[in-house]
């Protein structure tokens, strides 16, 4: 490992992974944690970058893109996540679509908003009742592997992958 | 010219057409590999029936997503037509997808909407457009500027033309009837998936 790769950070490390990947269109709703990851993907013009006002519709896209050769993600926070059940189980899941989420994970470990811990602790049963293939991501160590990884599985058993960036990684001081 | 074929006409004023009819005189004109992306119930059986063109994608649930999909579509395919059909109670669900789509300036996307006012298959239960909504005034309002309802089939006919020849995205509101569709599509999603891909593998010119 170069000495300037291992002092990537972790959003420079999903942006090069997305890439490695042929992962070239972005479809986001907007999170803080998310923020600077989302400022530097605008700023590439490898991507294409559409901002949906809902999550939902961006399942919608990205399927669409998927089915006709563009590869893409889909990036929100928990909150966004628990918008998404009807059409994960009405979509993404009976049609074996790869549909990449990248997940910040609010409400948990020293979240003050009740709103989102409660939403929190929804997700992973969800994913799991929907038998959706899901890991948390709380090393910097670890990004590439679990990213690119999971990327690759998804495209490989045409199923819907769940990464779940975890305060651990992102905001512990 | 568009200033022509654009009318402002209001929903009240729009003859309401058999869906039926409508999809068969779309399809009809369905000559170079356009992809039709048909939204959940009436609209895409609908769609089935017309004839189960390569080019078609039939949604079996995920209510108000015929537009994101087909977005996703054109986006990936900047050199082919795509339509989205979709029912007003699904687009009801999902209006932001219009603003988005507006946005995307997609010159290749058009919208069709079959508004008959109600939600059909699940007893007519009346939709908001039978209470006042009219989603043409809403597709302007989200940035859509050529957006229309039809007045009737043959003006139909050159809002689909007009959308055949690009310089999208359009937005054509279509009234129709309350008769049942003409076929029911078969409900195998993996299939229907794996159908569509192979039909618009090849990039269109």
């Amino acid at each position: 490992m170069s000495e300037s790769r291992s002092l990537e950070t972790w959003d420079e490390i999903v942006l090069r992974v997305l890439k490695q990947n042929q992962i070239k269109l972005i479809a986001y709703v907007p999170d803080k944690v998310l923020a600077t990851l989302i400022k530097r993907l605008h700023a590439d013009d490898y991507f294409t970058v559409i901002c949906p006002a809902r999550e939902e519709e961006a399942v919608g896209i990205l399927t669409g893109a998927y089915m006709a050769g563009l590869r893409g993600i889909l990036l929100m926070q928990t909150s966004g996540f628990a918008t998404l059940p009807n059409v994960l189980a009405s979509l993404a899941v009976p049609y074996q679509i790869p549909l990449l989420m990248l997940i910040s994970e609010r409400g948990t470990l020293g979240d003050h908003q009740l709103a989102q811990a409660i939403v929190c602790r929804m997700m992973r049963p969800i994913l799991a009742t929907l038998g959706i293939e899901h890991h948390p991501i709380t090393r910097l160590d670890d990004v590439e592997f679990i990213v690119d990884q999971m990327i690759k599985q998804a495209y490989a058993t045409q199923a819907p992958a769940a990464m779940i960036l975890s305060p651990l990684l992102t905001n512990k001081k | 010219m568009p200033g022509t074929i654009i009318q402002s006409i209001s929903r009240a004023a729009a003859k309401v057409m058999n869906r039926t009819d409508i999809t068969r005189r779309l399809v009809a004109k369905l000559t170079h590999g356009e992809a039709v992306v048909g939204g959940i119930g009436n609209t895409n059986f609908e769609l089935w029936a017309s004839g189960q063109r390569p080019q078609n994608f039939y949604m079996l649930g995920s209510m108000g997503l015929a537009i994101p999909i087909a977005t996703g579509v054109a986006l990936a395919q900047p050199g082919r037509q795509v339509f989205a059909l979709e029912g007003d109670g699904s687009l009801l669900m999902q209006l932001g997808a219009l603003g988005t789509v507006a946005a995307a300036g997609l010159k290749n996307l058009a919208i069709i909407v079959f508004d008959n006012g109600a939600y059909q298959i699940t007893g007519s239960q009346p939709t908001l457009t039978s209470q006042g909504c009219d989603l043409v005034a809403v597709a302007r309002g989200a940035g859509l500027a050529q957006a229309s309802w039809a007045a009737d089939e043959s003006h139909f006919e050159q809002l689909v033309d007009q959308a055949l020849a690009g310089n999208g995205p359009w937005f054509i509101g279509a009234r129709t009837d309350n008769m049942p569709p003409a076929g029911v599509t078969e409900r195998d999603a993996a299939k229907i998936r794996a159908g569509f891909m192979q039909g618009i593998a090849k990039q269109a010119e």
